[in-house]
């Protein structure tokens, strides 16, 4: 099962159709189990039944998941593969001691993938649906996996299946969140 | 919250609006009115009549007015959303955008100028399975233009039901066309749903056609009770 962690600034916001349904819509036709849960009613029990986790997105103007990044502390010690989207990425890289710094981008713009990963595959130059006003800056641990240092698209924790991306995949970009769904399963099913 | 829809009286700000009332308050729905009938941002078939579903729902409607040039256009909706701050009191905005990038990032962006929220409930939903929902939760939706090939005459005015959901999928199969008009292939008119008090019922229209081209223009139109 997927849990799929609902980040907007309350439950059951109209938010959650822009930001949450679009995600699970496409968990649902890669036939996976999911599980949605608003970031305020996680329990142990959820993140420990679940094989993986995704952080969503949230509105441009909902900054509340950063004054609540003690709700994620158990990010750090998690083994499970996780997804950080957008707001999800931002609040990754804070439980790892990266910061949350101002710089607001909306619409379609070119990514340079850097570094070969399981998830972005070889580096080259695609093109994403920014909806953000807010970057990271790279935390110690984690690999550049797109973007460049300043300007932070895409990191990966260096030992383990811990991903963020800025951009929206719902967005032209489904790809990344249906391999992401098959690394899940790739790691469900390997001895 | 208090929210302004963006507002043209087709399905998808319709059904926007119905997702909005459920979660917050609508306190105005805000129709642009556009003198260009080819632009890219404003809904323009039968917009005038976006007035009758605003008093079938009972929510206050701001109109403004465009040119609908892409330059200036952009101002104009950002005027209008203004004004809806100064008078409704609105803290967002809701559209009807589903996959439009164009669309959806220029509004993102006057919603960011203005300090406002921006909501889009249907942002990315399949579309026939947004079709199929209209239909069960007893909208009543019309198709008031299409624009693109293979739309013959006989779409002008047809009502979207179960069977013609079923040839729009088979039209997405076959010519790679949104179903949902989303392309500007194809724009609607509600006429009923569970958010209206009163239906619309139409006492005349004009139907025009020619070349994959073709409007259904009301021409006369009044509320009735349900």
């Amino acid at each position: 099962m997927i849990l799929v962690v609902d980040l907007c600034f309350k439950p059951q916001s109209l938010s959650k159709y822009e930001f949450v349904d679009p995600i699970t819509a496409i968990l649902r036709r890669a036939g996976s189990e999911y599980e949605v849960v608003h970031s305020t009613e996680i329990t142990p029990d959820l993140i420990y039944s679940s094989d993986g986790i995704i952080l969503c997105g949230t509105a441009l103007k909902d900054d509340i998941y950063a004054r609540r990044i003690d709700l994620f502390s158990w990010i750090r010690d998690l083994e499970k593969p996780i997804l950080g989207i957008c707001a999800g990425m931002q609040v990754v890289a804070a439980v790892f001691g990266g910061e949350i710094v101002p710089q607001p981008k909306i619409g379609l713009e070119k990514i340079m993938i850097v570094k070969e990963t399981d998830l972005l595959g070889p580096p080259r130059q695609i093109e994403g649906y920014h909806l953000h006003n807010f970057g990271v800056t790279l935390p110690q641990g984690f690999d550049l996996v797109a973007g460049r240092p300043g300007e932070v698209e895409a990191f990966k924790h260096a030992e383990r299946p811990l991903y963020g991306i800025i951009f929206h995949p719902e967005v032209r970009n489904r790809w990344i969140v249906e391999r992401f769904d098959a690394l899940l399963l790739e790691s469900t099913t390997t001895p | 919250m208090l929210l302004g829809v963006l507002f043209s009286g087709g399905k998808d700000s319709v059904y926007a609006c119905r997702r909005a009332m459920e979660t917050d308050t609508v306190s105005c729905l805000i129709t642009v009115v556009s003198e260009n009938p080819d632009s890219y941002m404003f809904h323009t078939p039968n917009v005038g009549w976006a007035e009758l579903i605003a008093e079938a729902v009972g929510i206050p409607q701001l109109t403004w007015p465009t040119l609908g040039e892409e330059g200036s256009e952009l101002a104009d909706l950002s005027d209008a959303m203004a004004a809806a701050i100064d008078r409704y009191g609105i803290e967002g905005v809701v559209t009807g955008a589903i996959e439009s990038v164009y669309q959806a990032a220029r509004v993102q962006r006057i919603c960011r100028d203005l300090d406002l929220w921006c909501y889009n409930p249907l942002w990315q939903i399949d579309q026939l399975e947004y079709l199929r929902l209209l239909v069960s939760e007893g909208f009543e939706v019309i198709i008031t233009g299409v624009f693109a090939y293979p739309f013959d005459g006989s779409w002008i005015g047809a009502r979207i039901d179960g069977p013609l959901i079923e040839k729009l999928e088979a039209l997405r199969d076959r010519y790679a066309i949104n179903p949902s008009g989303e392309g500007g292939e194809i724009e609607t008119f509600v006429l009923d749903g569970p958010i209206f008090r009163k239906r619309i019922e139409i006492l005349r229209a004009e139907k025009t056609y020619g070349n994959y081209r073709g409007r259904f223009s009301i021409e006369q139109a009044r509320l009735v009770e349900k």
